[in-house]
C-alpha cells in the first residue's frame, strides 16, 4: 500500500519530534535538572501520532502519566512542556504539574493523571458537555491496558455506551503494568471483547504499524463524530525503556531481549525515515533539532517560580 | 439567625434545598442534577422531584450504580464548563467517590495552574433516622475538610440550606454539601429570592456567656435543646453553627470562646481526628497567649453505628448527654445535677419504611 508523501512527511515529523525530545530527556536526566518522574513513550510514539493525526484542534484529549507523546502529537507547545519538566515558571503549569500531569487547554489536552484509569470517566463528562453544546468535537482518551484492570474502565465504558457519548477510547497495550504482564492480570487477554461487552465497537491493531493505526483511528473518529457513540481501539505497542525514568530495563529480567528486539526491528520511526527521500528527511530532522534546541534553551532560561506562587490556584 | 426579611416564607429544609436547585437551574442552563434516583417518583426526599419534567431528561437524570465513574463524569462536565450536582442518598457511598474527589476534582485547578476548574457540587445526605446501621448513617465531612482544593458546607437551618446550595452551585470549586435527613422536616423562614451563603461564615444561633457550643449539622438541633437544660443550672450557652466547615470561620468561634472561656464541639460524627479536633486546635492557635480555655469534643461513640434503637440512643449525642458533658466541662460535679431527657421529635416520630 502506498501513502502520499505529505502524509509520510507529517507522520515522520511527529514521530521524529517525539523520539528526539525524549532522547534529549534521557541525555539531560542524569544532570537532575528534570526533577519530575518521566514515563517515556519511546517505542510507543506511533500510537499517539497515528491517532492524533485524525484529531482537530477542537477535539479534546485526556491521557496518562506517559503523556509526552500524546501531548506533542496533539500539537503541544514544546517550549512550555520542557519548561514544565524543568519545573520553571514558563512551564505549562508553572511547575505545579511536571511530567505526570501535563495539560494544556490551548492544545485541547485537558489533563493527564498519575492514578491509572482516572481520566477515563472525565471523558464522559466532557463528551456530555460537548454534545449539549452541539459541538462537532469529540473526546479522545488514552490509557494503558493496565487501566482495563480497573473497575472504573468498566463503569466508564458502560456509561459511554448507554449515553452514546462521542468518545474514542484508545488503549495503548504495551502488556506491562510496571513489570506485571497482562497475562498475570487477566484470565483471558481479549481487550476488545471487554469493550464489546458494553456494545462499543472495538478494533485491535496488532504490530504497531502506524498506517494501520491511523486508518483504524480515521474510521473510528468519523463514526464517533457522526454521532454513532463511542469506539474502542486497542493498539498493540511496546515501551523500549523502563516503566519510569530514562533507563533501559532488560537487566532486571522481567522481559526478554528477543521480545524487545522484535519491536525495535519494527520501529516506525526508522520505517518512515526510509520512505522519505534524503532531502526531506534531513530537512525535517534539522527542523526538529532546531526546535528542541530552542525549547531546551527556553526551559534553561526560564526562572523558577517564586515561593508565593505555591498558594495560587488551590481554589479558583 | 436572620429570618423573615424580603419575601420570607416558612419552608422545610428539604423544600429550601429544592427551591435553591430549581432557581439555579432556571438561572443557568449549565446546571444539571444527576445521581441514582434523582428522577424517581420520590425525588430524593422531594428535593429533586419532577426536575426532569420541568427541565428535561438531560438536566436531571438517573445513573448506573457507578459512583467512581459518575464522580469523574461530573469532574469532566465541570471542566467543560457545566455545573453538575451529583446527589448521593447516603453519604456512606462517598467512599466509592474518594479517588475522583481527592485525586482529581481537588487537584485540577492546581495541577493546571488555574487553566481549568471544577464547579462540581456533591450532595451527601446523612441517613440517620432509625436502624440505618453501620453503613447508612455515616458522616465523612472531616475527610474532605482535610483536602486542599475541596470545600465543605453543612447547613443546619432551612435558610442556610438554601443559601449553601446556591453558593455551592455558583462556586467554581468542588463543594461537598452535607445534608442530614433528620433536618429535612425542620421548618424556618426562607426568603424566596435567590441568595448565596458566604463560605467561611459561621452563624451564632444563640448567645451566651458561660460556654461556647459549636455544633455541626443535626447536632445544632440537639445543642439548641441542651441549652435550656444548661440554663436550669445557671449556665448560659452560646450556640455556634459553623455552616461552612471548609473554609472554617475560626474567627467567629474564637471570638465566642474568648468571651466564654469554654469550648465544646458537638459533631455529627466520631471525635477522633474529626471536625471537633480541628476546631479546638484552630481556636487554640488563635487564642493562645491571650485567653486560656477548656475544651471538649463530643460526637458519636467510638464504635460503628449499631442498628438497634437502645444502642443507637447511647451512640448518638443527645440533648441530655450534651448538657451533662458541658456541665462537667463547666465544673459541675456529676452528682450535683441530673439533666432531663428532651425528646428529639424528628427521631422519635420517624416512621419507616426505611
Amino acid at each position: 500500500m502506498t501513502h502520499d508523501p505529505a502524509t509520510i512527511e507529517r507522520l515522520y515529523c511527529q514521530l521524529r519530534r517525539i523520539r528526539r525530545v525524549e532522547e534529549e530527556i534521557v541525555r539531560i536526566y542524569p544532570t537532575d535538572k528534570i526533577k519530575s518522574p518521566v514515563h517515556l513513550s519511546i517505542g510507543q510514539e506511533a500510537v499517539a501520532v497515528g491517532v492524533c493525526d485524525n484529531l482537530g484542534p477542537d477535539d479534546i484529549l485526556y491521557g496518562t502519566y506517559r503523556g509526552h507523546a500524546i501531548y506533542l502529537a496533539k500539537g503541544g507547545n514544546l517550549d512550555r512542556m520542557m519548561a514544565e519538566l524543568y519545573g520553571k515558571q514558563d512551564g505549562l503549569a508553572a511547575g505545579k504539574a511536571g511530567s505526570m500531569h501535563l495539560g494544556d487547554v490551548a492544545a485541547g489536552m485537558i489533563g493527564t493523571s498519575a492514578i491509572v484509569g482516572t481520566t477515563l470517566p472525565l471523558s464522559l463528562g466532557h463528551a456530555f458537555a460537548l454534545r449539549r453544546r452541539g459541538s462537532a468535537a469529540i473526546v479522545c482518551v488514552f490509557f494503558g491496558e493496565g487501566a482495563m484492570d480497573e473497575g472504573v474502565f468498566h463503569e466508564t465504558a458502560n456509561f459511554a455506551a448507554l449515553k452514546k457519548l462521542p468518545i474514542l477510547f484508545v488503549c495503548e497495550n504495551n502488556r506491562y503494568a510496571i513489570y506485571s504482564h497482562v497475562k498475570d492480570r487477566m484470565p483471558e487477554v481479549n481487550l476488545c471483547e471487554r469493550a464489546e461487552a458494553y456494545r462499543i465497537p472495538a478494533r485491535r491493531i496488532a504490530g504497531g504499524d502506524i498506517f494501520a493505526i491511523r486508518a483504524a483511528a480515521a474510521e473510528a473518529v468519523a463514526a464517533v463524530r457522526a454521532g454513532g457513540g463511542p469506539r474502542f481501539l486497542e493498539c498493540e505497542t511496546q515501551r523500549w525503556r523502563d516503566h519510569v525514568g530514562p533507563g533501559e530495563d532488560l537487566h532486571i529480567g522481567y522481559r526478554t531481549a528477543a521480545d524487545l528486539a522484535s519491536w525495535r526491528a519494527g520501529d516506525q520511526n526508522a520505517r518512515l525515515a526510509g520512505l522519505l527521500g534524503a532531502a526531506a528527511r534531513e530537512r525535517i530532522d534539522a527542523e526538529v533539532e532546531a526546535e528542541i534546541a530552542r525549547a531546551m534553551d527556553f526551559a534553561e532560561k526560564s526562572p523558577f517560580p517564586a515561593a508565593h506562587t505555591m498558594y495560587d490556584h488551590v481554589y479558583r | 439567625m436572620s429570618t423573615g426579611r424580603r419575601g420570607g416564607r416558612e419552608l422545610s429544609y428539604a423544600q429550601a434545598i429544592g427551591e435553591a436547585i430549581r432557581q439555579e437551574m432556571e438561572r443557568d442552563a449549565g446546571v444539571f442534577v444527576y445521581g441514582l434516583g434523582v428522577d424517581d417518583p420520590k425525588g430524593m426526599y422531594g428535593t429533586t422531584l419532577d426536575l426532569h419534567r420541568v427541565f428535561g431528561a438531560d438536566r436531571c437524570f438517573d445513573t448506573p450504580l457507578a459512583e467512581d465513574a459518575m464522580t469523574g463524569f461530573g469532574v469532566g462536565a465541570a471542566i467543560a464548563g457545566m455545573r453538575p450536582i451529583h446527589v448521593h442518598q447516603r453519604m456512606d457511598f462517598l467512599m466509592l467517590c474518594m479517588n475522583q474527589l481527592v485525586n482529581m476534582a481537588a487537584k485540577q485547578s492546581y495541577m493546571s495552574n488555574g487553566a481549568v476548574h471544577v464547579p462540581l457540587v456533591v450532595r451527601a445526605i446523612i441517613g440517620r433516622s432509625w436502624g440505618q446501621g453501620a453503613q447508612h448513617s455515616q458522616a465523612f465531612h472531616s475527610y474532605f475538610m482535610h483536602v486542599p482544593g475541596l470545600k465543605v458546607l453543612a447547613p443546619s437551618t432551612p435558610h442556610d440550606a438554601k443559601g449553601c446550595m446556591i453558593a455551592a452551585i455558583r462556586d467554581d470549586n468542588p463543594v461537598i454539601v452535607m445534608e442530614h435527613r433528620m433536618l429535612y422536616g425542620n421548618r424556618g423562614i426562607v426568603p424566596e429570592a435567590p441568595y448565596a451563603a458566604r463560605f467561611g461564615q459561621a452563624r451564632v444561633l444563640a448567645e451566651g456567656d458561660d460556654v461556647t457550643i459549636v455544633a455541626i449539622s443535626h447536632m445544632v438541633v440537639e445543642a439548641l435543646r441542651a441549652r435550656p437544660l444548661l440554663a436550669e443550672i445557671g449556665l448560659s450557652a452560646e450556640i455556634v453553627d459553623p455552616v461552612s466547615l471548609a473554609p472554617l470561620d475560626v474567627g467567629t468561634i474564637a471570638e465566642s470562646v474568648a468571651k466564654t472561656g469554654r469550648l465544646a464541639v458537638v459533631d455529627t460524627s466520631w471525635a477522633a481526628c474529626g471536625a471537633g479536633a480541628e476546631i479546638v486546635a484552630a481556636v487554640h492557635e488563635r487564642l493562645q497567649g491571650r485567653r486560656a480555655f477548656s475544651a471538649l469534643r463530643l460526637g458519636y461513640e467510638p464504635t460503628p453505628c449499631p442498628t438497634t434503637r437502645p444502642l443507637e440512643d447511647v451512640y448518638y449525642p443527645s440533648a441530655k448527654s450534651i448538657a451533662a458533658k458541658v456541665a462537667a466541662l463547666a465544673g459541675r460535679a456529676p452528682g450535683d445535677w441530673q439533666a432531663r431527657d428532651i425528646v428529639a421529635r424528628e427521631i422519635a416520630e420517624f416512621r419507616g419504611p426505611f
